[in-house]
C-alpha cells in the first residue's frame, strides 16, 4: 500500500529526512515513533502529497506521490499534526465540503458523512461552529474527514495529542476498528499506544529508519525488572544493606536497586535481569533469609527503554539543528 | 467543476468574517459618495464621476478582498488540509480566485440602488444611458479580475495578510498609476505605459467601446496572476 524508496527532504539546508526507506502492506497498522523534530511529520506530509521530497520517492497503492498527487491523495485520508480545521465553519457544512472537493457521489454523500459521524462520535455537535468545540471534538472532526471518503489509507499525526485518557481510550479503539479494514500510519510520541494499536512499530530518529520490528519483539528479548516489597519473617527490623545483598546474590539477577517500601518495617527494590526470570530462585532466597515477599512484580524491558537506547544520544544537540551553518 | 466548491467555501468564510463587513461597507460608502457627487458637484446624472474614480478604489478594495485568501490558511494550516483533498493547485487557486470575484460582484450589485437612483434623478427629457453604465460595470469586472488575481498572489507570499494586503495594494497601485505621467514622456514610451495601465483599458471599455485588446490585456493579466499564485502554491509544498 505505501512505499518509500530512499527519502530525503531538507527545508533550505536543514536536512530533515536523510534517506528513509520502508514498505507498509495493505492491512497493516503501523506506529511511527521517533524524538521531536525526527521527520515523522515531514514523512506524513510527503506521503499526503503536500510536500515534496528533495530526492526519493514514495508510493501509494503503487503510485508515484510526486507523478500523480490527486490519485494518490483519493486513495487517502490524512489527519494533519495539529489538526488544522475551517473555524469558522460548522462541523456538518465542512464535511458537505470535504465531501464536493472529494468528490463523492452525490447519491452516497449524506450516507457516508453520517458513517463518519456516527463512527467519530459526533451527532452532538454538527451545528456547531468547529472554532467553538472542545480539543477532543475538533480531534474527532479530523478524524471524520479523513475517513469521510472510506479510504484505503488512513495517516494519522498524533491522533491522540492532548486528549484526556477517555477520550484517548475512545479514539484508540477507533483506530483499532478502522485497522480492521485498512492500512493506517500513525504517529505517537505515547508509546503504550503503540503496543495497544499497532502490529509493527517504525522507530525514527534523526532523519533516519533505526527500527522496524513488531512491538512485542523490540520490548522483549533484552530481560526487564522485578519490583520486589519485603518485610522481615521474624517481625524484626531490616537492614537495607544486608537485604540487598541477599538480592545481589539471587542467581539471573544483574543488578539491584533500592526503591520505595510500603512503611514501617518493609523495604522495596527494584531488580534488574537479563535473559533469564529470576523470580523462582527469588523466592527461596528470601525464604532462607527469613524474608517475606509482600510484593513481586516483574515487566519486560519497555518500548519505551527500547526506544530510549535507539535514540539515545542524538537527542540531545543535533549538528544539524542548532544555528544555519555558514555556506561557502 | 470542482473550483465552484472552493469559491463557495470562500465566500462563506468571508461573509463569516466582520473585516468582510467592514470592508463591504467601506467599499460601498465610497462609491456611494462617488455616486452621487458627480449629481450633486456637477449638477449631471450619469455614471461618468464614478467610473473615473472607481479604478481607485478597486485598488483598496480588491487587496482587501483577497488578503487573507492564502496567507490565513497558510498561518493556521488549513492549506495542508485543503492540498490533501484531491485537487490540483491551480484548482485550489482558481476557486479562490472565483470566490473573491464573487465577493467583489456582490460589492458591485450593491451598487445597483445607486444606479438606479442617479438615473431616476436625471432631469426629466434627457436619457440616462443604460449602455454605458452597463459597459462601465463589465469594465469594473474585468478590472477587478485582473486586482484580485494580483492580490491572491500577493496573499500566497506570506502568512500574514496585511504584507498580503500592502504587497497587492502596491501592485494595484502600480498597474493603476503607471501611465499616468505618461504626457511627460516621449510618445512611445507613453504609448507602452498606456498599454499597461489598466485604467486606460478601463476607460477604452467604459466609453462603450468592446476592443478585444482591451479584453485580452485583462485576460492576461489576470490568468498571469493566477499562474504566478499557483507557482508559488507550489513553492510553499517545497
Ligand atoms: N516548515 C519547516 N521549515 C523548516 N524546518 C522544518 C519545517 N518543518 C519541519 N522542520 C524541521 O524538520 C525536522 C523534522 O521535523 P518534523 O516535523 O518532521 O519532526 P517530527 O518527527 O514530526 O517531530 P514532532 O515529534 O515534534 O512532531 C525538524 O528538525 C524540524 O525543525
Ligand atoms: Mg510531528
Amino acid at each position: 500500500m505505501v512505499r518509500i524508496e530512499g527519502l530525503a527532504k531538507s527545508y533550505g539546508s536543514t536536512p530533515a529526512l536523510r534517506g528513509v526507506s520502508f514498505e507498509v502492506p495493505r492491512g497493516q497498522v503501523v506506529g511511527f515513533l521517533g524524538p521531536n523534530g525526527a521527520g515523522k511529520s515531514t514523512t506524513m506530509k510527503i506521503l499526503a502529497g503536500y510536500l515534496a521530497p528533495t530526492s526519493g520517492a514514495a508510493y501509494v497503492g503503487g503510485i508515484d506521490v510526486a507523478a500523480d498527487r490527486v490519485a494518490t491523495r483519493r486513495m487517502l485520508g490524512y489527519l494533519p499534526e495539529n489538526n488544522p480545521l475551517y473555524e469558522e465553519m460548522m462541523v456538518l457544512e465542512f464535511l458537505e465540503f470535504v465531501s464536493e472537493v472529494r468528490r463523492l457521489p452525490k447519491e452516497g454523500r449524506s450516507g457516508r458523512i453520517k458513517n463518519a459521524v456516527e463512527r467519530c462520535g459526533l451527532t452532538t455537535v454538527m451545528g456547531k461552529d468547529i472554532g467553538q468545540l472542545s480539543k477532543g471534538f475538533r480531534q474527532r472532526v479530523g478524524l471524520a474527514q479523513a475517513i469521510l471518503h472510506d479510504p484505503d489509507l488512513l495517516l494519522l499525526d498524533e491522533p491522540t495529542s492532548g486528549l484526556d485518557p477517555n477520550q484517548i481510550a475512545e479514539i484508540r479503539e477507533l483506530i483499532k476498528q478502522l485497522g480492521k479494514e485498512k492500512t493506517v500510519i500513525l504517529s505517537t510520541h505515547i508509546l503504550p499506544e503503540v503496543q495497544s494499536t499497532c502490529g509493527r512499530v517504525l522507530i525514527i530518529n534523526d532523519g533516519k529508519l533505526v527500527a522496524d520490528d513488531a512491538p512485542e519483539r523490540l520490548a522483549h528479548g533484552e530481560g526487564g525488572t522485578v519490583s520486589v516489597v519485603l518485610a522481615s519473617r521474624l517481625g524484626s527490623s531490616l537492614e537495607p544493606a544486608q537485604v540487598q545483598s541477599v538480592l545481589e546474590r539471587v542467581p539471573g539477577v544483574t543488578s539491584v536497586q533500592a526503591a520505595q517500601g510500603e512503611g514501617a518495617g518493609t523495604l522495596g527494590f527494584t531488580l534488574r535481569y537479563g535473559t533469564e526470570d529470576p523470580r523462582r530462585e527469588l523466592f527461596e532466597a528470601a525464604v532462607r533469609s527469613e524474608l517475606a515477599l509482600l510484593e513481586v512484580r516483574r515487566q519486560h524491558v519497555s518500548l519505551e527503554e527500547t526506544f530510549r537506547r535507539l535514540t539515545a544520544g542524538e537527542a540531545a544537540p543535533r549538528a544539524s539543528d542548532p544555528k544555519p551553518q555558514p555556506t561557502a | 467543476m470542482i473550483s465552484l466548491f472552493v469559491a463557495r467555501r470562500e465566500l462563506r468564510t468571508f461573509f463569516n468574517s466582520p473585516i468582510a463587513y467592514i470592508v463591504l461597507g467601506g467599499f460601498l460608502l465610497v462609491a456611494g459618495w462617488m455616486f452621487f457627487s458627480t449629481l450633486f458637484l456637477g449638477g449631471q446624472a450619469s455614471l461618468r464621476g464614478f467610473f473615473a474614480l472607481a479604478p481607485v478604489l478597486f485598488v483598496v478594495f480588491a487587496p482587501a478582498v483577497t488578503m487573507r485568501s492564502v496567507a490565513e490558511e497558510r498561518k493556521s494550516g488549513t492549506l495542508e488540509l485543503l492540498l490533501s483533498m484531491p485537487l490540483r493547485d491551480w484548482e485550489v487557486v482558481v476557486g479562490k480566485f472565483l470566490g473573491a470575484l464573487g465577493m467583489v460582484a456582490i460589492g458591485l450589485v450593491f451598487t445597483l440602488p445607486y444606479a438606479f437612483s442617479v438615473a431616476a434623478l436625471a432631469a426629466p427629457g434627457v436619457s440616462f444611458d443604460w449602455g454605458s453604465a452597463a459597459a462601465g460595470y463589465l469594465g469594473l469586472l474585468l478590472l477587478a479580475s485582473s486586482f484580485l488575481s494580483m492580490g491572491l498572489w500577493a496573499s500566497a507570499l506570506s502568512r500574514n495578510q496585511i504584507v498580503g494586503f500592502i504587497i497587492g495594494l502596491l501592485l494595484c497601485f502600480a498597474f493603476y498609476f503607471v501611465d499616468k505621467f505618461a504626457v511627460l514622456l516621449p510618445e512611445s514610451l507613453g504609448e507602452v505605459l498606456e498599454f499597461l495601465s489598466v485604467d486606460y483599458h478601463f476607460e477604452n471599455i467604459a466609453r462603450g467601446v468592446l476592443d478585444t485588446r482591451d479584453l485580452l490585456f485583462y485576460v492576461t493579466l489576470t490568468a498571469a496572476g493566477l499562474l504566478l499564485t499557483s507557482r508559488q502554491l507550489a513553492a510553499v509544498r517545497q
